[in-house]
């Protein structure tokens, strides 16, 4: 085969499978290509010879008729998941060097179905950011380009080295984490599908906590059937996550190409912003269309809870992250800086440790649960919260099957272009993305067309809880009417 | 609600967060840019909502209490910065 990066991870799987291409061979191009994409800055840590070990294995079990869903498939693993014996920062310099002795159960779960680490993907410190602009590593370059223009661009975030690594065909597929988008943020940015599953499908043990109840793992792939594939091996009850649901992970390959005839669409008119972009409104209409091509009925439907959404996330989730994050004191691991005594030591290694935007997070969530401002901040946006997942349900209940919104307010933006004097600018990117975090529900990104300027935009399709089948239904509808996005020609290769 | 200077160096000792002189005016105005965005929250009816607790109804599950692992002092103290015979060194707390 011509160029073994090219397939999509349902293609390696079955060539893999038909013994048309080794692991081995796969894992050597992936590996060749990631070196020559270093420039994109997408990976934090490369691990060539453990890939190449795992491939041979993989090989070994192909050839013995033992091979797993995933045999031989290299994939790229969020920096924020722990892996046994690598390093694993949460883009942090206070967790720089830090090399669990365990391995996330979700990352577990994948090299159980053979699947390949080609190593450890860049990201917003410790998943805090829309743009990857955030990591103590350096941002990450999308391989996406405006138009007649290299101005480097974000490739979204936090998980912005997933998005990118996969748009660049550096992998089959990667890990990924969402709280307020950040799944599917960067994956509308690159032109790549995202889902973020229910709250509990996927186990949170050995994934660096940022805010717990908002916490989801996901996939990040080239197509709706590689997430489908991926979400299944991710997906299952684990006892060491107490959160976790209990409920066996179903086959979401076979819900892709299922009909969605029938089905109710919900249109929610709070989502239709002032002062959105035309082209924005334009796409939505467009995916409404091709739903209705495919014998679905849309339905306008009110989430009047909407606005409230991203403020009350600002309370919830700093809050819980000042207090995740409690444990990075320079005692049990990563960094310390000196003090004359204790909490001197404390002060200056948390100063030292994390960045700008974590700081200012911290401290907006130590001051919503001080004393005399908790009912007043947290305790009202988790009453808020109640409102937000109210409304949903009432969609749900009127008959609504899956709702399909706008992904992201904008396409990518270039580095250094939002948030640097009002951190709220950045913020502003969730917005669509948001509640389906406050409320628990599963959400997916899906490309569907390009923006003036020629890059990715994205539809989110937002479910039931527990229901990703419909989502990959519905979103595998759209991926086969958009237009196909062409992935960015190797200009950084 | 804004906070002045005060409340910033407060709210950064509470977080075990030392910051310069240089650093509170700067700080200031992004935790009160933050809290301006979250003002609008104070609008809305809550009367007799009940605060979330949990995304999804599921009952806390609790596993048996009993020891599942244990012996692996090594690995426990592996990342520690100081470490001295499997205990965590810290500076000096009791005089």
């Amino acid at each position: 085969m011509s160029d073994l990066t090219e397939l999509t991870l349902a293609g390696a799987r079955d060539a893999l499978a038909t013994k048309k291409i080794s692991a081995l061979e796969l894992a050597a191009a992936q590996i060749s290509d990631i070196e020559k994409a270093r420039g994109l800055n997408a990976f934090i840590t490369e691990t060539p010879e453990k890939a190449l070990a795992m491939a041979a294995q993989s090989d070994l079990r192909i050839a013995r008729g033992e091979a797993g869903p995933l045999e031989g498939i290299p994939l790229g693993i969020k920096d924020l998941y722990c892996t046994d014996g690598v390093q694993t920062t949460a883009g942090s310099h206070i967790l720089e060097g830090f090399t669990p002795a365990y391995e996330s159960t979700v990352s577990a779960n994948l090299w159980r179905d053979g699947a390949v680490m080609l190593g450890k993907l860049n990201l917003d410190e410790f998943a805090m950011g829309s743009s990857n602009e955030t990591s103590y590593f350096g941002p990450v370059i999308s391989p996406w380009r405006r138009k007649d223009s290299d101005k480097p661009l974000v490739p979204g975030g936090s998980s912005g080295g997933s998005a990118a690594a996969v748009a660049a065909r550096l992998c089959f597929g990667a890990t990924a984490t969402d709280t307020g988008g950040s799944i599917r943020q960067p994956a509308a940015f690159t032109g790549t599908v995202g889902i973020k599953p229910t709250y509990g499908r996927c186990s949170r043990w050995g994934i660096v906590a940022f805010a717990s109840s908002l916490d989801q793992a996901g996939p990040i792939a080239r197509t709706v059937r590689d997430a489908a594939i991926l979400l299944r091996s991710m997906a299952g009850h684990d006892p060491k996550d107490t959160t976790s649901a209990d409920l066996p992970a179903p086959d979401y390959e076979a819900a892709v190409g299922r009909s969605i005839k029938g089905m109710k669409i919900g249109i929610p008119k709070e989502y239709r912003l002032d002062g959105m972009s035309p082209e924005i409104e334009k796409l939505w209409a467009q995916g409404v269309q091709w739903l209705i091509d495919a014998g679905a009925s849309p339905v306008e439907i009110s989430l009047p809870n909407t606005r409230h959404a991203l403020p009350a996330y600002y309370i919830v989730a700093p809050a819980e992250a000042s207090s995740n994050l409690a444990r990075y004191d320079g005692v049990r691991y990563g960094l310390r800086a000196p003090g004359k005594d204790i909490a001197d030591m404390y002060e200056n290694t948390r100063a030292a440790g994390f960045g700008k935007e974590v700081r200012r997070r911290i401290m907006i969530g130590t001051y919503v649960l001080s004393a005399g401002y908790y009912d007043a901040y947290y305790v009202r946006a988790q009453q808020i919260r109640t409102l937000i997942k109210r409304d949903f349900e009432t969609a749900f209940a009127a008959g609504v099957d899956a709702i399909l919104t706008p992904a992201t307010p904008s396409a990518a933006f270039g580095i250094g272009e939002k948030g640097s004097a009002d951190p709220v600018e950045m913020y502003l990117n969730d917005i669509f993305t948001v509640t389906v975090n406050m409320a628990g529900l599963p959400g997916v990104a899906v490309p569907a067309g390009l923006s003036s300027e020629g890059l990715p935009l994205g539809l989110q399709v937002i479910g039931r809880a527990f229901d990703e089948e419909t989502l990959f239904a519905v979103a595998e509808v759209i991926e086969q009417a958009a237009p196909k996005i062409q992935l960015p020609p190797k200009w950084w290769a | 609600m804004s906070v002045d200077q005060a409340t910033v160096r407060r709210i950064a000792h509470l977080a075990r967060i030392k910051v310069s002189d240089d650093d509170v005016p700067h700080l200031q105005d992004e935790l009160n840019a933050i809290l301006r965005f979250v003002e609008e929250l104070g609008a809305v009816d809550v009367a007799g909502v009940e605060p979330m607790t949990s995304v999804l109804p599921m009952p806390m599950k609790k596993r048996l209490d009993a020891v599942t692992d244990g012996s692996i002092a090594d690995k426990i103290i592996a990342n520690a910065p100081e470490s001295e015979d499997h205990f965590f060194k810290v500076p000096k707390v009791v005089e």
